[in-house]
């Protein structure tokens, strides 16, 4: 295995780092897979891999993981899509499948306990299911390229507050710009953020959507530090688990970053150096709260003359919808906690009446009780996965494209940048013109040769910043038609599966009663 | 109401007690009742063939508080100290609409005019379901109070039933009378029972064991009943703000997803009525059935206190008796007290006995009825989801 594990933790103590380093240390969990079954509570999937020569392995937990990704894309897309699927994009701003099947399987590994038992074994295209990874690879001509991404094994590095989680980050691509077909290395969660940083500044990357990183949180961080091993930093270790995945599907879906060298870098490289700009109280982080806060300033005074509304609409529209979608995140944030508090009432419920039972004289009604209890037991579990689902399907879906849409903002915002830039420097441009002409006019022919150089440096830098704009111009309106359409997909193939997800628990439900149906009539 | 297939089939919507109402020569039935600002004004319909009553068949308007002043004036009649006495219905609940009604006029101006317009109708959906329970567990007492052969013949039921007037001045001189004084003494009807007189009878010492435990388990089972059926009530709540946030999110996209997010409004907005369904049924078959039960469970232990209580008095009795005769003085007297009060316990021990035995085949078949009724629905509510979602599913895969 090409990952790596062995990162020693910081000298202990390292008060820079520590107050900074919070967000990134964790506890770990006992057993390995922990992140991955919580919700399910069932282990149906296969063990993950330990020895290096298993490059089929690495993904044999995620195995589903493809087969459904697979199957999603052929299901409601027409068939010339099915051969895109292991179409990879080369070159810049092609769109491919590679951005729904980077994007796949928001559920992570877990998905392939979901399969296993999931009523939608109906649409399941059964000769696709059974293809390996190999196959999927043979099937490829030499121009159909693909990538997939996991990240999987969360594992405690350290100890106490300067212990962090590491995670395992495993590609498995055609790509020829890649040493290898199948790859792992370990990553902390301070190496994904230092990832997107890197991005965010680059020049070449100036208007695309920027995917945004999983968002830090101290309160989570802590207690899984601290060494609570309930439920709850389990849940937030699983939670965050499936947020990198997402974010390293979405990045890799997207055709310039994955030319990046930084993402390459990230992908392949077995240790990176610490990525310390990530820190919130460091320098650098400082000094980005601040520029945050200009730019803040800065946008609401600019004001750029468009030969058409098309981006000024589109902000709006931008604007709007990010509103909208927080709104019904918020909603789902409600069910999904009322659903949680629904399981824990029934749990409760189930007891009580098995304690009515255990007193009931009445022998058949005693019997039907206890009955009812293991029923409301059932539903218990049953309230329990729905919640996951209601979360990880819907909720998390949200909360990524209310950030996303600020990520589109944001390229609104550096396009506003570039063109402030251009207009500071036309302005100097014209400054430095009428210079030369009082020079000329006041006659001081050895200031002039200076004055034509400033010209001279002003016009080339003008074209410069003009030829900047278009770039920058162009390149959003490309990422916004993109981002839209993957918006689309996404959002069609998530309401589907939740959709799905609810007809599962109702027809679990329905069995559930049906089963006690019967007790209920032999209560004499 | 003129045969009893009729009646047996208004039973079926009864929800916690059968074979009531089914005895044509006094027929109850509570065919509508007004909402006033607090109070609720029942119209209790009698038809009857009994000779004491007036007219065949009469209406009268009733509070909830002439409910409660019939039950206290049965409880305190003493020659029904042997019986158990049907449980008073609760006072009538509407604080959860109300609450609702409340955060709906200060949330109007926050809410678009489909989500109100919604809201507003769920308010009143809520309402009537508070109603309809109230109507019926109000029904219910005066139908076992009707059914029974000793209560049905009750001077102050019938007075309740056919009195045209305000009952409210004899309340309030009932009230004087008894005032609390009775429910104070069952206050502590547990420790007597538990505490005190030596059980002679094997039926009564198992009696009281059971229905001191069962009363403490079932009691819980409401408590958490309630809890459960609550937390069903706020996710059928949540898919109605989700519908609403959707629905927005649709209204304003113009994009190739538009279709799907209005097919899962529909959806959303189905299963909130389903869910809503299923909350509703829940309370009323599992949640009501318990509280009632809970409330007769009560009444029975009453019974067993008075028993007790009777018993005491006996042993008091005889320790008065043997007093007296040691004394030389007032025997006659005490030899009376003490036989009166034998013959009390035995009467008591005697219906006593069979009441809490009917009282048990009562309860055993309420429950069957009410769980078999719960599991019928649940399973129609999720099958129904079922369906809705399936087709919702298939039409959004074909596009």
């Amino acid at each position: 295995m090409s990952g790596s594990c062995g990162r020693n933790p910081p000298p202990f103590p390292d008060n820079e780092d520590l107050e900074a380093e919070i967000d990134a240390r964790v506890l770990d969990s006992d057993e390995e897979d922990e992140g991955e079954d919580i919700f399910t509570g069932a282990r149906s999937k296969p063990t993950t891999p330990t020895s290096a020569p298993d490059e089929g392995d690495i993904f044999s937990e995620e195995g589903s993981y493809i087969r459904s990704d697979v199957h999603h894309t052929t299901n409601g897309l027409h068939s010339d899509e099915e051969l895109d699927l292991f179409t990879e994009a080369t070159v810049e701003l092609t769109l491919t499948n590679t951005t729904s099947q980077g994007r796949r399987e928001i559920i992570g590994p877990t998905a392939s306990a979901c399969n296993t038992t999931h009523v939608p074994n109906s649409i399941l295209k059964p000769s696709i299911v059974t293809k390996t990874m190999e196959e999927l690879e043979e099937e490829e001509s030499g121009d159909q390229f693909e990538l997939n991404i996991a990240v999987t094994n969360p594992e405690k590095i350290g100890d106490g507050m300067t212990a962090y989680m590491s995670y395992k980050v495993s590609t498995q691509t055609t790509l020829p710009m890649f040493a290898n077909k199948t790859f792992t290395v370990r990553r902390r969660f301070s190496d994904f953020l230092g990832l997107y940083e890197k991005m965010s500044a680059k020049n070449s990357l100036m208007g695309c959507i920027i995917p945004p990183a999983p968002q830090k949180s101290v309160v989570g961080m802590t207690k899984v530090k601290v060494g609570k091993e309930d439920s709850s930093s389990a849940e937030f270790v699983e939670k965050r688990r499936a947020a990198l995945e997402r974010y390293l599907q979405r990045v890799v879906a997207h055709p310039s970053l994955l030319q990046d060298p930084d993402v390459r870098e990230f992908l392949e490289r077995d240790e990176l150096p610490r990525a310390v700009n990530t820190q919130t109280l460091s320098g650098p982080g400082l000094l980005k709260m601040i520029n945050r806060a200009s730019d803040a300033v800065n946008k609401m005074t600019i004001k750029i003359n468009e030969s058409d509304n098309w981006f000024e609409s589109k902000l709006q529209e931008v604007e709007n919808e990010e509103q909208l979608l927080r709104r019904l995140h918020a909603a789902v944030d409600s069910l999904v906690n009322h659903r949680k508090e629904l399981c824990i009432n029934t749990a409760v419920f189930s007891k009580s009446v098995a304690m009515l039972g255990s007193v009931e004289e009445n022998s058949a009604l005693s019997r039907a009780l206890s009955q009812l209890a293991e029923v409301e037991d059932k539903m218990e579990q049953l309230h329990q996965q729905q919640a996951f689902s209601d979360f990880f399907i819907l909720a998390e879906l949200l909360a990524d494209y209310v950030r996303l849409l600020g990520a589109v903002r944001c390229c609104f915002e550096q396009r506003m940048k570039v063109w402030q830039r251009l207009q500071e420097a036309q302005i100097t441009l014209q400054k430095k013109r009428e210079a030369e002409a009082k020079l000329l006019w006041a006659n001081k022919p050895e200031k002039l040769q200076q004055a034509k150089d400033d010209i001279n440096e002003w016009e080339s830098k003008v074209s410069q910043y003009e030829r900047d704009f278009e770039r920058v111009t162009c390149t959003v309106r490309k990422e916004v038609l993109r981002f839209e359409k993957e918006k689309a997909r996404d959002f069609k193939q998530h309401i589907v599966k939740y959709l799905e997800s609810l007809l599962h628990t109702q027809h679990r439900l329905v069995k559930c009663w049906e089963a006690f149906l019967p007790e209920a009539k032999a209560i004499a | 109401m003129t045969s009893i297939s009729e009646d047996s089939d208004k039973e079926k919507a009864r929800s916690v007690s059968v074979d009531l109402n089914n005895d044509a020569s006094l027929l109850i039935d509570i065919p509508d009742a007004l909402c006033e600002r607090d109070k609720v004004k029942f119209t209790v319909h009698t038809k009857t063939t009994l000779s004491p009553f007036q007219k065949p068949d009469f209406s009268v308007p009733r509070q909830h508080e002439d409910f409660i002043w019939l039950h206290d004036a049965i409880v305190e009649t003493e020659e029904y100290a042997g019986l158990i006495i049907p449980p008073a219905p609760p006072k009538p609940d509407f604080e959860g609409p109300r609450e609702k009604m409340h955060k709906l006029g200060e949330g109007e101006s926050s809410m678009t005019k489909e989500e109100y317009a919604k809201m507003k109708q769920e308010l009143e959906a809520e309402y009537l379901a508070v109603f309809k329970k109230t109507v019926q567990v109000h029904e219910v007492f005066l139908q076992r109070l009707s059914s029974h052969p000793s209560f049905s013949k009750d001077r102050n039921f019938h007075i309740f039933l056919e009195y045209d007037q305000d009952l409210s001045v004899r309340r309030k001189n009932a009230k004087e009378m008894f005032g609390g004084f009775f429910k104070n003494m069952v206050k502590t009807a547990d420790e007597v029972l538990i505490s005190g007189v030596k059980e002679v009878d094997e039926f009564f010492e198992q009696e009281k064991i059971f229905l001191l435990d069962y009363s403490n388990k079932i009691k819980d089972s409401t408590a958490k009943a309630e809890k459960m059926t609550r937390s069903h009530k706020n996710v059928a709540d949540d898919y109605n703000h989700i519908s609403g946030a959707l629905n927005s999110v649709a209204a304003d996209n113009n994009s190739a997803f538009k279709k799907h997010l209005e097919k899962c409004v529909e959806v959303f907005e189905k299963l909130r009525k389903v869910e809503d369904r299923v909350a509703s049924d829940q309370e009323l078959k599992l949640t009501e059935l318990l509280r009632y039960y809970t409330r007769d469970i009560q009444a029975a232990k009453d019974l067993l206190y008075r028993r007790a209580r009777a018993l005491a008095d006996y042993e008091n009795s005889n320790k008065a008796l043997d007093k007296a005769r040691l004394k030389g003085k007032d025997v006659p007297q005490a030899e009376e007290n003490q036989k009166q009060c034998l013959q009390k316990f035995d009467r008591l021990s005697e219906s006593g006995k069979k009441e809490l035995t009917s009282f048990k085949a009562r309860r055993v078949v309420a429950f069957r009825k009410n769980l078999i009724e719960m599991t019928e629905l649940e399973i129609k509510h999720a099958k129904n989801s079922m369906s809705t979602l399936q087709g919702s599913i298939e039409l959004l895969k074909s596009n």
